[in-house]
Parts: C-alpha cells; sequence; structure tokens
C-alpha cells in the first residue's frame, strides 16, 4: 500500500504545529483532514492546507513543505513521514521510533531530545539539532541524524547517546557540553567544537577552524573502533563512511571540566 | 552384539550417550590469524573437561576477514559448561587473562539470541575509568586502553541451552601409532563441521574414564574395560587384536551438530579402513541413564 499523501495547495498563513499529525495515528482521511494545526488564535486545520490523498496510514508524506512547518514528526513512536520541501523547526521533537526523510532544508532543533528512530535531512539544519529544548538537561538520547548539508550552531548539545552525522560543514560551537554519543562531521567544524564536553566522540573528518586549548593531543592512533563505526555508516547508507581512515588523531578532553571525552581529526 | 562392518572396520551396535549442556560463543579478532589463533589456543588451552577446567571449549573454525565485524582475520570459540553462572564466570576470567592480554586482539559476540551473558561488561572495568562505550545499531560496545591501544570488546554474546555435550567415538585399533593415525583423521573431518568443538588435546583423548574409582576421592578413574594392557585380566570390551584405543569428544551447539560430527568423523574412520590398522569403532554410554541425547552408531554410517 502506498503512503497516505497531503499535497500543500497553499502557502500557510501561520506557523503550524504537526505534533497531532503522526503515523498511525488514524487511517481515516476525514480525521486526518480534521486535525488543528494552528499556532495563532486563527483556527487552521490539515485540510485547508492540503488535499489528502488516502493511503497506508503508517506512512506520510508531504508534497509541499514549508519553513514554516515546525514539530513534523514530534513524538512519534514508528512509521515513516517523508517532505518534499522545507520543514521548521523542531523536525522529530522527542521522536522514539520510524523514520522521517527531509528533501530541503530543517528549522533549529532538528531532533531536539530524540530518543530512537532515524532523521535525514538532505539539505542544511538549523541550529542545537539533536539539542536540548529550552531548559532541558540533556539533547537526544538515542536514534540517529543524518544532515546531508551543513549544520548551524551547537549541533549536539548535551548529546547524551546516539549518532548524529554532518555530511557538510557544521557551525561554532559543534556537540558543546556533550554527555555521550557519537558525532561525524565530514566538513568544516567552525570555532571551538566539543566545548565542555564530558565524554562521548566527535570525529571531524576535515579540520576546526579553532580547537580549544584544554583538548589534549594524545597522538595519532589505529583503531578498530573506527573500523566498526566506518562499516556501520556504510551499512546504514551514510555517504562518507568509507572517508574515515584508520589512522586518525585523537584529542582527548575537554580538560576545563576533567572530561574524557575525544575529538578525532586526520592525522 | 551383532556386527556391522564398513571397509573391513567393525563398527558397534551400540551409542553414543550426551548431555544436555550450556554454551556459547565468542568472535576474536587481530591484526593476523596467527595472533588471533594465539588468543584462542591461550583461552580454550585448560579446558579439555568441565570434570576440572570449569568448561570445554575450543576453536570451531577460522574466519574471513569478510566474516568478522572489524573486517580482520579470526576466529569463532565455543564454551560449553554445566550452568549458565559457571559459564558466565569462565567466560569472562579467559577473556580477562588470555584475550585481553593478547597482542592486537578484539573480542565480539559469537552466538545471537535473546538470551545474554556478559563479555565487555564485565571486564570494562579495567579500564579504570577510562573505558568507553560506543552503540551502533543494536549494539554496544566497550573500548579499553591498553598498552598496544585499545581493547575493543561487545557487551554481551549469546547463550544457548540448547547444546550438548559428550557426543564420543572409541576408536580402537591394532597398535598405538595406527590408532592415532586413525584419529587424527576423524578429527581433521570433524573440524568442517559447523557449531562443534573436540575439547581434547588435538581433538583426541587417550585417557576415558568410567564413573567411580576403587579410591573414595575419586568421582573417576581409568575405563579399564578399554585399555589394552589389561584385556584378558579385567571384564574387557576389547578382543585380543585391539591395541590401543583412542577417543573423541565432541560437543555441539545443537543436538543436530553433534550428530552431524559423529557422522562425519564415523565417515573418516570407515574410509581409513582396516588397511593401516584400524579394527573397531565404538561409542561410550551410560546405558542410557544419566544423558538425554543418544546417537546410535548404526544410524550414522555411511
Amino acid at each position: 500500500m502506498s503512503a497516505t499523501i497531503f499535497t500543500l495547495k497553499e502557502t500557510p498563513p501561520q506557523r503550524c504545529d504537526f505534533s497531532a499529525l503522526i503515523p498511525g495515528r488514524t487511517a481515516n482521511v476525514d480525521e486526518m483532514e480534521r486535525i488543528e494545526i494552528q499556532t495563532t488564535k486563527e483556527r487552521l486545520r490539515v485540510g485547508d492546507l492540503f488535499r489528502v490523498t488516502p493511503g497506508d496510514e503508517a506512512t506520510l508524506r508531504f508534497e509541499g513543505g514549508s519553513e514554516r512547518f515546525d514539530c513534523v514528526g514530534a513524538n512519534m513512536s514508528g512509521g515513516r513521514i517523508e517532505v518534499i520541501g522545507d520543514v521548521g523547526q523542531m523536525l522529530g521533537v522527542g521522536m522514539r521510533g520510524g523514520a522521517i526523510a527531509v528533501s530541503g532544508n530543517a528549522g533549529r532543533l532538528a531532533g531536539a531530545e530524540m530518543i530512537g528512530g532515524r532523521i535525514e535531512i538532505s539539505g542544511d539544519a538549523g541550529d542545537l539539532a539533536g539539542g536540548p529544548l529550552a531548559g532541558g538537561t540533556t539533547g537526544m538520547r538515542g536514534g540517529v541524524i543524518h544532515i546531508q548539508g551543513n549544520a548551524g550552531e551547537r549541533a549536539g548539545d548535551r548529546m547524551r547517546r546516539g549518532l548524529l552525522v554532518v555530511g557538510g560543514r557544521a557551525g561554532s560551537y559543534l556537540a558543546s557540553r556533550m554527555i555521550g554519543g557519537t558525532v561525524v562531521c565530514f566538513g568544516e567544524a567552525r570555532t571551538l567544537p566539543g566545548y565542555l564536553m564530558r565524554r562521548g566522540t566527535i570525529i571531524l573528518g576535515s579540520r576546526a577552524e579553532f580547537l580549544s586549548p584544554t583538548f589534549i593531543n594524545t597522538g595519532a592512533h589505529e583503531l578498530v573502533a573506527m573500523r566498526l563505526l566506518a562499516r556501520w555508516l556504510i551499512e546504514e547508507g551514510i555517504a562518507g563512511g568509507s572517508q574515515l581512515a584508520a589512522t586518525m588523531r585523537r584529542l582527548v578532553g575537554d580538560t576545563a571540566i576533567d572530561g574524557r571525552g575525544e575529538i578525532f581529526l586526520p592525522a | 552384539m551383532p556386527e556391522l562392518i564398513r571397509n573391513d572396520v567393525v563398527i558397534d551396535d551400540t551409542f553414543a550417550e550426551a548431555f544436555g549442556m550450556r554454551a556459547t560463543a565468542v568472535i576474536i579478532t587481530a591484526d593476523t590469524i596467527a595472533w588471533a589463533r594465539q588468543a584462542a589456543v591461550t583461552m580454550t588451552g585448560f579446558a579439555t573437561s568441565v570434570i576440572a577446567c570449569g568448561c570445554e571449549a575450543g576453536i570451531e573454525r577460522a574466519l574471513d576477514p569478510a566474516e568478522t565485524p572489524d573486517a580482520r582475520p579470526g576466529v569463532r570459540v565455543l564454551l560449553f559448561g554445566v550452568s549458565t553462572s559457571v559459564l558466565e564466570q569462565q567466560l569472562v576470567m579467559r577473556l580477562g587473562q588470555c584475550v585481553l592480554t593478547a597482542p592486537g586482539t578484539a573480542c565480539f559476540a559469537g552466538l545471537d539470541g535473546e538470551e545474554r551473558i556478559k563479555l565487555g561488561a564485565a571486564i570494562r572495568y579495567f579500564g579504570d575509568g577510562w573505558q568507553i562505550a560506543k552503540r551502533l545499531g543494536g549494539k554496544r560496545f566497550w573500548r579499553i586502553p591498553v598498552m598496544d591501544g585499545e581493547f575493543v570488546c561487545e557487551d554481551t554474546t549469546g547463550l544457548t541451552k540448547q547444546a550438548v555435550g559428550g557426543g564420543n567415538l572409541m576408536i580402537m585399533g591394532r597398535d598405538r601409532l595406527s590408532t592415532l593415525a586413525a584419529a587424527e583423521a576423524a578429527v581433521s573431518a570433524i573440524a568442517s563441521v559447523p557449531d562443534v568443538i573436540m575439547p581434547f588435546p588435538g581433538g583426541i583423548a587417550r585417557s576415558g574414564s568410567k564413573i567411580g574409582s576403587k579410591y573414595k576421592a575419586l568421582a573417576a578413574s581409568t575405563n579399564d574395560a578399554y585399555c589394552p594392557t589389561l584385556k584378558g585380566r579385567v571384564e574387557s570390551a576389547l578382543t585380543p587384536d585391539i591395541g590401543s584405543v583412542l577417543e573423541i569428544v565432541i560437543d555441539g551447539l545443537t543436538a543436530a551438530s553433534v550428530r552431524a560430527a559423529m557422522q562425519v568423523g564415523i565417515g573418516a574412520l570407515v574410509e581409513c579402513g582396516a588397511a593401516n590398522g584400524l579394527i573397531r569403532i565404538g561409542a561410550g554410554n551410560y546405558g542410557g541413564k544419566l544423558g538425554k541425547f543418544q546417537y546410535p552408531l548404526h544410524e550414522l554410517l555411511p
């Protein structure tokens, strides 16, 4: 059975909250069309913005996106969402399972506090991808975020577990305050990646604009763990996996907080 | 006993009696196959019998880089024990003393399954706080800093309660060397059967035992019925022409794998034939009173 298709009819007149429209919620097209997605006092329903073509309720496909579409896939626990276009902020926030694929760009807080599942963004992502919500103590706690383009600032902030991959460049403070998990950035990282990180692994395939002197260079090492990661990336279809060199330079830190995290750079 | 003869070799109409056991498996990789083997041989060296070694263990087979999680050469090791707790204890002890210590090694789960026992989860503390856990897909690995870099060890491996130990073949020949040659041929053939090991030295036991002893302290003693120097002096199972007996013991992850190994072993022995001194093939049992599994030899003939 093919996906349930939501064809965008017009530009959204306000920011929209998509948290009620997740896979498996309902199979009934009328119910779907009645779901409210407004964020102001002007009521806006799914049916006002989209023409809905019935299909498998576990797969939702949005033909036409917008940077005003917030909370797409919020807290979903299974199924699949595809967006042909952009999305706004908090893509897949709190997600527990399933998969989301966005062909365009995502706003800030993509995958914020996610616990499981997989997010694929073909374009760029805004700040705080995989990070915490305001006042949150941890960022993502599981799952995989793959940003094929560039990431904004503080991607992976306070990350606890899981995998964040940036195919392009990352903004400043990549994986700041990291607690655990793995971040891979194939392009250049701007200033101070791993700022105040406690544990976890950051792998930079290219270079960092500026590395904190509180990270200690332990030299070049050929590690079995790197083979496992490279192989896993290849198996998961994440491009660039084979680029991870067997021998890389390992920096341990952030010693400013007695951290035991690590940053890998090309040897 | 009615006699069955193949290629002039007599095959006793008897059965091997085997026991249910717990088993697990690990994969040991290293920079070269030689080092992976060395770690495995050290780990399984003193693991011939649960009577006094704690577990029975051996190398099941060598693995190509294409078959291992880190794409390096490796071997698969099986361990068998009488209980889960003893098996887990033995695994961790041997892992820590023999695999962790061997240059360049990594250790991964060798058996899938819902029931798990600790691998890296037990020895991670050797890292003294510097150890790192990594989750990739559904699996968790530990990276423990060691002097030659890092020891990577998967968190857990699988456990099976369907394992069988004590499948066996008694090989009776004219003299010691010809019996040994026949036994070696059988071991070589059985080595290609998946999911089995032969825990005794080189796969062969020369000192088969019986239950009980005239000495109160000993639970087991020499199987005098099969000792050639006691022919006629004790109630012997041997005919006058038999000068030497060797036993191959087989442990397998399933009853079927033990059966397959015994069948392959008998096939290799029959192929040896009587021309080079092999006289008779038998098997050991306890009258069917102790073990849950029975392998009648006549069902396993080529």
